[in-house]
């Protein structure tokens, strides 16, 4: 018992040192969160669940559920909580606990996908969309790229696929990649 | 004249949605207003980046209102994400002085500090509110009496807020709507979500809720959907085939950027609106449109 309520302080200290995770102990379980969510259906513990198990000190159960990367950041959560607590960032916060922890879920492609996206982000400081979504279906299933070939092709005829994408001035890209990986070493996320 | 700091984000310039850029700016043009693009601007790492490296996703937006604090002008974009990445920073700032300690330490590794003084902007925000509805209605050339249109807001242009409008009742692109001569019906869903990018990695998540959105929109009447995100308009215009395959329905309703329609009712050309890159044809947004010049 006393290993568990010990684990559990530091899943949430953890949790609360991460921007947007400092309220979870204020939750009061109305869930109002989960009542908003358009994704709780698909989510393996709703919104409420994964607040009250993340405080319980679940940690493995939490950061391995597919929950959080069902959340597709509309705030409606976020809006309505009587306590303020934002879960939509927390759930922002989970996701990046998970990546931390090795633990993100196998459920789901959306951790690659995020994966992905950033590292374009950080490798380029733009958003190469091309680049993007050919880098995602290689590493996910590129035979699931095949069924995306009509919405190509009607996107290449209506000239919504461009190959061009955002260049930053080399030092512009040096100055953010110093500051992306201090970030980083501040271990904020 | 009125100036702003523009910044594109990555759809609007390059990407999906270069049809908002196009649009926006000349809308802007015609409304007087000078938009200085940024320079040096960075991706904000949409929500993508904020799922992976919490701190790093504020600093993506902390170096661009770096550079946009220097010039001292409000920063507009047209894009919804762009918009709550960057206006989030100035709230975890201003809630946490430990936040802005962190950010400023990431910041000055690139030799750059953000004070916190940047007030960020959504396109209609700034043209709704800054130029005004009577202005906007002056500009308008062409009658689109009889277009009926919803107004579909999505979820970040006015959340988590607090933003320009209500957070789950918006009205702001109703009156627009009514300022440019068309109808606005009545859009119960105006402000759900559309599923966002989960289309890439859960398409059937995504195609479920556009499904809803369109289904509300156009059981209400709407001819036409305008909108003010560039990825609530990729689900809703370039996914509408594969809703349509999925729920064996039938909608052909076209999405429209809130620029593209206001150019069109300011008598703007379809090229320079880029209304070509719309998958569902806008024809009969512009057959309607087209049917009668407003004073000679």
């Amino acid at each position: 018992m006393e290993t568990h309520t010990k684990s559990a302080n530091a899943f949430l200290n953890e949790i609360c040192s991460i921007p947007g995770g400092e309220k979870i102990r204020l939750c009061i379980q109305c869930g109002t969160c989960s009542g908003s969510c358009p994704n709780a259906d698909k989510m393996e513990y709703t919104p409420r669940q994964l607040i009250a198990m993340a405080r319980a000190g679940m940690q493995d159960e939490v950061l391995s559920s597919n929950s959080m990367w069902y959340c597709a950041s509309c705030y409606l959560c976020t809006v309505r909580c009587p306590r303020d607590i934002k879960p939509t960032d927390l759930m922002h916060v989970l996701e990046c606990l998970a990546g931390r922890h090795g633990l993100s879920s196998k459920k789901t492609k959306t951790p690659i996908m995020y994966q992905t996206f950033s590292n374009l982000v950080y490798g380029t400081g733009g958003m190469p969309e091309v680049g993007f979504m050919m880098r995602f279906y290689l590493k996910t299933n590129p035979f699931s790229a095949v069924k995306m070939l009509p919405t190509a092709l009607s996107m290449l005829r209506h000239g919504r696929l461009s190959l061009k994408s955002r260049k930053l001035k080399p030092e512009a890209q040096r100055q953010l990649k110093a500051i992306l990986n201090k970030a980083k070493e501040l271990g904020g996320s | 004249m009125k100036y702003y700091t523009y910044y594109p984000g990555c759809s609007c310039e390059e990407g999906t949605a270069t049809a908002y850029g196009m649009s926006a700016l000349a809308v802007a043009k015609a409304l007087d207003i000078e938009l200085i693009e940024l320079e040096d601007w960075n991706c904000c790492g949409s929500s993508p980046y904020n799922s992976i490296d919490e701190l790093g996703s504020l600093c993506l937006a902390a170096r661009n209102l770096s550079l946009a604090e220097k010039k001292g002008l409000d920063v507009v974009t047209p894009c919804s994400s762009c918009y709550i990445m960057l206006d989030r920073v100035n709230h975890h700032l201003k809630e946490s002085p430990k936040v802005k300690a962190k950010v400023n330490e990431a910041l000055a590794a690139g030799g750059m500090e953000y004070k916190g003084t940047v007030k960020t902007r959504h396109m209609l925000d700034v043209f709704v509110n800054d130029v005004g509805y009577d202005a906007i209605k002056s500009k308008v050339k062409k009658s689109l009496s009889e277009l009926k249109v919803a107004p579909y807001y999505g979820c970040q242009v006015v959340r988590p807020g607090p933003s320009f409008d209500n957070p789950e009742n918006p009205q702001t692109m109703e009156r627009l709507i009514e300022s440019l001569g068309a109808k606005a019906t009545p859009f119960p869903l105006k402000a759900r979500c559309c599923g966002g990018s989960l289309v890439i990695p859960e398409e059937s998540v995504a195609l479920e809720l556009t499904y809803k959105l369109l289904e509300n929109a156009v059981s209400n009447g709407a001819e036409c959907i305008i909108t003010v995100c560039p990825l609530c308009q990729v689900n809703l215009d370039i996914y509408q085939s594969k809703v349509n395959r999925k729920f064996k329905s039938n909608f052909k309703i076209p999405v429209l950027f809130f620029t593209q329609l206001m150019g069109i009712a300011f008598g703007i050309d379809n090229k320079t609106l880029g209304l070509g890159k719309c998958v569902v044809s806008p024809d009969k947004v512009l057959a309607k449109s087209s049917a009668v010049e407003k004073g000679g």
